[in-house]
């Protein structure tokens, strides 16, 4: 059953990622990127991870990608032109690339000391009391660095979005 | 039934990451190249959250929290750069913007 759930929403978040790269229009790399989001929420609510499934949905599928549409509507951006590729690049480029993932994930496998099978509810420490609870403690000091970060973001988007003013 | 491992999450986390690498180095429309950034980031999440799972401890999910503020403070400052770039060059393909070419 894990296995069913892990393989066809692991299979959506990577098809809808290639997506995201190939299409030519921006608006359904966008679509797609929303459907990356949703697949991968559900592998976290999997692992455990109540509070980042949901967070995940929430600032990721709503606000991040509202404001992609929003930024794509806004400056009327259409599909870009094909540029010229390399042939080399084009015949050598996929098979090279799956070839590296294969590498990537045998040493994992093989390094990786003490490889722990994932049970749905095998770990239960990803309740929003338990995460915050960790937030506002062990991690107080990063937590509030972090406030400063945002407040700088909101400065800096302002103040690069703005009109000049004459 | 073969069991799903830890493994299983850190291949899918690595598959993510080289797509969105190639997204970052092959696309062309800024807006897009955002977007494959934060694919990269999703694949850092994943990582976080399946040793946070691994090790029983919350320390990796506190972490990914981190992580999606930063996705978001990036985000919000990218997409800001690109609409002041918009409005003096026009365009979001990154191969027109040569400003500093020699």
């Amino acid at each position: 059953m894990e296995l069913i759930l892990f393989l066809v929403f692991a299979g959506i978040a990577v098809v809808a990622a290639i997506n995201v790269v190939v299409q030519r229009h921006p608006i359904s790399s966008a679509v797609s990127l929303i459907a990356v989001m949703g697949s991968l929420a559900v592998l976290y609510l999997l692992l455990g991870a109540e509070f980042i499934a949901a967070a995940q949905v929430i600032v990721y599928a709503g606000a991040i990608m509202v404001l992609f549409v929003f930024v794509i509507m806004l400056l009327n951006a259409g599909g870009e032109t094909k540029a010229g590729r390399s042939f080399v690049a084009s015949l050598l480029g996929v098979p090279v690339l799956v070839a590296l993932l294969a590498l990537l994930a045998f040493f994992t496998a093989r390094i990786y000391p003490r490889d722990t099978e994932v049970h749905f509810g095998g770990f239960r420490g990803g309740t929003a009391q338990s995460v915050g609870r960790a937030l506002f403690t062990t991690y107080l000091l990063p937590f509030e660095i972090t406030s400063i970060l945002i407040l700088i973001a909101i400065v800096g988007a302002i103040v690069l979005a703005r009109k000049e003013l004459e | 039934m073969h069991p799903v491992t830890t493994v299983h999450y850190l291949a899918l986390s690595a598959a993510l990451l080289l797509i969105g690498t190639v997204g970052v180095l092959t696309r062309r429309n800024i807006v897009v190249i955002l977007m494959s950034i934060e694919l990269i980031l999703n694949a850092v999440n994943i990582n976080l959250i399946a040793f946070s799972h691994a090790w029983h401890n919350v320390g990796g999910q506190v972490f990914a929290i981190f992580v999606i503020t930063d996705a978001v403070a990036e985000a919000a400052v990218g997409l800001g750069i690109l609409i002041a770039l918009f409005r003096n060059k026009e365009t979001v393909q990154a191969d027109e913007i040569d400003l500093l070419k020699w």
